[in-house]
């Protein structure tokens, strides 16, 4: 498990697709490996947020607490960018995520992702395209929802 | 004490200064006689002055001298026949006997010169410190307590110095003086003329310009005094000044101090050489004056040079006795002024009586009501704080205090607890006046605890019970064992002539009885308790977790093998546990023969806990013993590869980066100042390859691998062949050690306990690994499963109470300052309790919880809790509601909660 296959995995992420290498293994070298059993939770909903994941391998479910109990809204794998709604609005944990196999994160925390996007503009652009796009998502699914309804 | 000094001194050491004074006359005698024979050795044995008549002179010729009328001299002894060679050489004999025999007897008195000041020295400090004990308790908000030290540890000093001479000195110079002015007198009576002369002209000038200098050393002393002061107090605001930037003004504080003291300090060096000047040459020019008239009379023949060779002699021996006398005079000025000073320092009004601290006093007291009767008190600002305040308490009955923050409820408690002294009317428990209670009772039997408890820097144990620790209960161990107790003894009848008590620290202090408990493992479990009745046993049990055995505890009740052994049990326990799937992969264990991925490289080689620097991660480089383990076992060049590596690495990744960021503190291996030297390095290594590093390259290199963790920076730098020779340099490290080091590091051994590091680390006997989430949670919950299921929680806590709680216990948090007061108090079961926000750092529900809780300890004792909580107060038998310095309403909490009442609106003016 050497940086060099972190660096790799983090380059096959749309978010850091196009930062260059060196940067990329600034960030592995600097962030955290963390590993999950299948069950582990990475946070809960309501926690504090202090840090996000990408998942370099495995797979994770995120749940929403509920009414009516926990909500599955997505499946997450490899590649997948998790917890950054947390450490960009400093808001709580607006969901749960479990891990569903043996997976392995990268755990990258908010001063750190903080750092890597004021040195690296070119990585807060990207984070902003992934926002406009899940909003875009969601959009579309309003539309459908409201659509189905009528 | 004693004003005067001379009367203090004489009081207390008379036996011993006539004693010296007994030896001082002898040794006079003898210099006498010292004196006499030069005088006979030039004349009567040179100058052939004894052989006169006879070829022979007679030795040690000794006659009765009675007077004519008598019967004239009667001879007693004919003495020795002597020739010319044999009287100078007996005469020159005698000569060397008596100033042997003077020198022996001058060491003899400056010996019990410097016991007797010594002595009193001793005596001095212990009556100031024992002073400081009974000063009255508001005394303490005046004085500073640097100030006190300085007074107690340097102004006395000169004084014991001086002691040992006030009386012997001058009647020792005085009378070698007086001898030597003697001897000259019958050589010569103009000589003698000229030297009193002289000594007049000295003596009369001397001391009125040393007049000045004793007022210059006053003022020394105190600035002195001050700054002291002045220090402590920056230290103790020392968050004040930096929270308010006030450091310069400070400074600027101490410079004005300096200056002063610098003045006053020159001032008085130019003074003192002034004086010394003019008395040396006063008494320099007296030798002028015999060579003259001494040479005149000579010549004329009225003289003879044996005699004038005598007066020089005994000249020679009278200036400095002359001068050390006014040396005396000076000093015994400058430490009257000391004495005076110091003394009215500690002798502030209002001092306790000191039979109320009596070591003897019966501190049993039978449960009675506690009256207070019409009590007023005044405060120094000459405010009113309580008027006319008059309740009854009767044994067993808990009372809440409550009450606006100017309302006098905490000064109210403060008089129940004896810290201040009524200004009128009176507090009484069972008819006795409160303040003519010995402390006997008041400090055993009763129990006043405020929101602030001080704490010793000691460990959270000797804090604990410090509350039990009244009087000596047992003797040491040693008092039974023949040659140790001879020592003891000895030391004893020094103790006591110096006028300390005879307490002894060594003993057992426990008053284990006060406790209400039959022997020390009653008391462990009281206190283990007591510990969970305040809710501190977690924080002990963590104290524990993450402290060390302490070899003290270890050695004094043979519980720290035994500890050892049983924590060794749990890594046992543990390693079992470890086995488990989901578990092994959170810890890697520690195993001498296999390369740990998990620690340092450092850490892999030194295989155990450093006790001492030299083996410490950041000087590790610089030691020679470990640099040549490395070359010795052949991974000394795979490291110099690795540093490369990680120094290229480094230079690849932060190259970019400003200096000063946060990174390179928080990530890098290199500084930002040293990056460019590693950048030019790594160049030069790619060019010529490693062969090209210097030797100072190399051990750069090699160091720069120590904090490398494979596991947790994933550079994939250590293959399974430079694991086995890091693993060889390893065994040889700790096979090689040199006795020197050999305790200086203690190796990780899966059969033994390692004193040097922590419980945890010794019942987890590996590292967390890396990289994998929540482990230190998940180990840290099997590791209390594994000491709990072992019934070693209370061993943990043992070794938690071990815990050095820091100057004023600053190393624990107010609220578990707080917990260790109330702990204190309850362990020498009270009748009486004052509580004075003792709570006050907790939040509402835990103050709630912990009041409920004590009192429930306290069920028998009578209780009065002061409190700004209110609702606190609802389940106490009555309340009492303070207004003003007055009580305003007292009754059952039911009664007072009704529309309009105080109690209610204080409720609801907080809620």
């Amino acid at each position: 498990m050497s940086i060099q296959e972190d660096v790799e995995a983090l380059k096959r992420i749309p978010l850091f697709a196009k930062v260059e290498p060196a940067k990329l293994k600034l960030m592995a070298f600097a962030s955290e490996r963390a590993q999950y059993q299948a069950g582990d939770l990475l946070f809960n909903q309501g926690d504090a947020a202090d840090a996000a994941y990408i998942v370099l391998a495995g797979g994770a479910n995120i749940l929403v607490e509920t009414p009516n109990g926990p909500l599955k809204v997505a499946d997450v794998g490899p590649g997948a960018f998790v917890g950054e709604i947390g450490i960009l609005c400093d808001v709580p944990r607006t969901a749960t995520v479990r891990a569903t196999e043996p997976t392995t994160t990268l755990k990258i925390t908010k001063e750190l992702f903080f750092r890597m996007v004021t040195d690296f503009p070119s990585i807060g652009i990207e984070v902003m395209r992934v926002l406009a796009q899940r909003i875009e998502h969601m959009n579309v699914q309003l539309r459908e929802a409201v659509a189905a309804r009528k | 004490m004693e004003p005067n000094l001379f009367k203090y001194v004489w009081r207390h050491s008379r036996r011993d200064q006539v004693v010296i004074l007994v030896i001082v006359v002898a040794s006079l005698l003898i210099y006498l006689v010292s004196l006499e024979l030069p005088k006979r050795i030039v004349n009567d044995a040179i100058q052939g002055g004894a052989f006169e008549n006879s070829t022979t002179a007679s030795f040690l010729e000794l006659t009765l001298p009675l007077p004519d009328f008598l019967g004239g001299p009667v001879p007693l002894f004919a003495g020795f026949g002597l020739d010319n060679v044999q009287y100078l050489f007996a005469l020159c004999f005698s000569y060397l006997f008596f100033v042997v025999l003077n020198g022996w007897m001058k060491q003899l008195v400056n010996t019990e010169k410097g016991r007797l000041g010594e002595r009193m020295l001793r005596r001095l400090r212990f009556e100031l410190y024992d002073r400081v004990l009974q000063f009255p308790l508001l005394h303490f908000r005046k004085v500073k307590q640097a100030e006190i030290a300085t007074m107690i540890k340097d102004e006395v000093e000169p004084l014991g110095g001086f002691i040992g001479d006030a009386f012997i000195t001058p009647a020792y110079l005085g009378g070698m003086a007086a001898t030597a002015l003697i001897f000259i007198f019958m050589q010569n009576v103009y000589m003698g003329l000229v030297t009193v002369a002289m000594l007049a002209v000295q003596l009369t000038i001397i001391p009125k310009l040393r007049v000045k200098i004793l007022m210059l050393g006053k003022q020394r002393q105190i600035t002195a005094r001050q700054l002291a002061g002045r220090i402590a107090e920056s230290v103790d605001g020392a968050v004040e000044i930096h929270a308010h930037d006030t450091s310069n003004y400070e400074r600027a504080d101490i410079v004005a101090r300096l200056g002063r003291i610098f003045q006053i300090r020159f001032e008085l060096y130019k003074r003192k050489f002034l004086v010394k000047y003019i008395n040396n040459m006063l008494a320099q020019t007296t030798p002028f004056l015999y060579f003259m008239i001494g040479g005149y009379f000579a010549l004329k023949g009225q003289f003879d040079v044996g005699t004038l060779l005598a007066v020089i002699s005994a000249y020679k021996d009278l200036p400095s006795p002359i001068k050390e006398l006014i040396d005396w005079d000076q000093q015994r000025q400058d430490v009257q002024i000391k004495y005076d000073q110091v003394i009215e320092q500690f002798s502030p009004p209002g001092m306790l009586p000191p039979d109320l601290q009596s070591v003897d006093a019966d501190p049993t007291i039978a449960p009675a009501p506690l009256s207070v009767q019409r009590v007023a008190y005044i405060d120094e600002s000459g405010g009113r704080v309580i008027d006319e305040v008059s309740f009854d308490l009767a044994p067993g009955e808990h009372v809440a205090i409550v009450g606006g923050n100017n309302s006098g409820k905490e000064a109210l408690a403060a008089l129940i607890g004896r810290l201040v002294a009524p200004s009128s009317g009176q507090v009484s428990y069972g008819g006795r006046d409160l303040m003519s209670l010995p402390e006997a009772v008041t400090g055993r039997r009763f129990a006043y605890i405020g929101d602030e408890t001080y704490l010793l820097p000691l460990s959270l144990i000797d804090n604990l019970l410090y509350s039990l620790k009244h009087r000596p209960v047992r003797p040491p161990a040693y008092a039974h064992d023949g040659h140790a107790l001879a020592r003891h003894e000895r030391y004893l009848l020094e103790t006591r002539r110096a006028g300390n008590p005879e307490l002894d620290i060594d003993a057992d202090w426990l008053d284990l009885e006060g406790a209400g408990v039959t022997d020390r493992d009653a008391l462990e479990a009281r206190l283990g308790e007591l510990l969970s009745l305040v809710e501190l046993d977690d924080d002990v049990y963590q104290f524990g977790l993450r402290g060390r055995i302490d070899p003290t505890l270890a050695h004094e009740n043979g519980h720290g093998r035994d500890l050892g052994a049983l924590f060794l049990r749990a890594r046992a326990a543990m390693h079992e546990r470890l086995l488990e799937p989901g578990l092994a992969m959170l810890v890697e264990p520690f195993d001498p023969d296999r390369y740990n991925r998990n620690m340092t490289v450092a850490e892999n080689v030194l295989f155990g806990t450093a006790t001492k620097p030299e083996f410490a991660a950041g000087t590790l480089g610089e030691n020679a013993y470990f640099a040549a383990i490395l070359t010795q076992s052949g991974v000394a060049d795979d490291l110099v590869q690795l540093g490369t590596k990680i120094a290229g690495t480094m230079v690849e990744l932060f190259a970019d980066l400003p200096a000063g960021h946060p990174f390179f503190e928080q990530f890098s291996f290199i500084s930002a100042e040293d990056l460019p030297l590693y950048q030019q390095l790594v160049t030069r290594l790619q060019k010529g390859g490693s062969q090209g590093a210097s030797p100072e390259d190399r051990k750069r290199l090699i160091a720069l691998t120590f904090p490398y963790i494979e596991a947790r920076h994933r550079l994939g730098l250590i293959d399974d062949a430079v694991e086995n020779r890091l693993l060889v340099a390893r065994r040889a490290f700790r096979d090689d050690l040199p006795k020197a080091h050999a305790d200086a590091i203690e190796f990780y051994d899966p059969e033994r306990y390692n004193t040097a590091a922590s419980v945890q680390d010794n019942i987890l006997f590996g590292r967390l690994v890396f990289g994998q989430a929540q482990s230190a949670q998940k180990v840290g919950a099997v590791l209390s499963e594994v000491i709990e299921n072992l019934g070693l929680k209370p061993r943990v806590i043992a070794v938690g109470l071990g815990y050095n709680v820091g100057a004023a216990g600053k190393k624990l948090a107010i609220a578990q300052r707080q917990k260790v007061g109330i702990i204190r108090a309850l362990l020498k079961r009270p009748q009486l309790v004052i509580l004075n926000n003792t709570v006050s750092a907790f939040d509402e529900p835990s103050q709630r919880r912990l009041i409920q809780r004590v009192r429930d300890d306290l069920r028998d004792a009578a209780v009065i809790c002061v409190t700004n909580t209110p609702a606190l107060a609802r389940s106490f038998d009555r309340v009492a509601v303070m207004v003003n310095g007055r009580i305003a309403e007292f009754g059952r909490p039911s009664e007072l909660d009704r529309p309009d009442s105080r109690f209610r609106a204080l409720g609801e003016a907080v809620s």
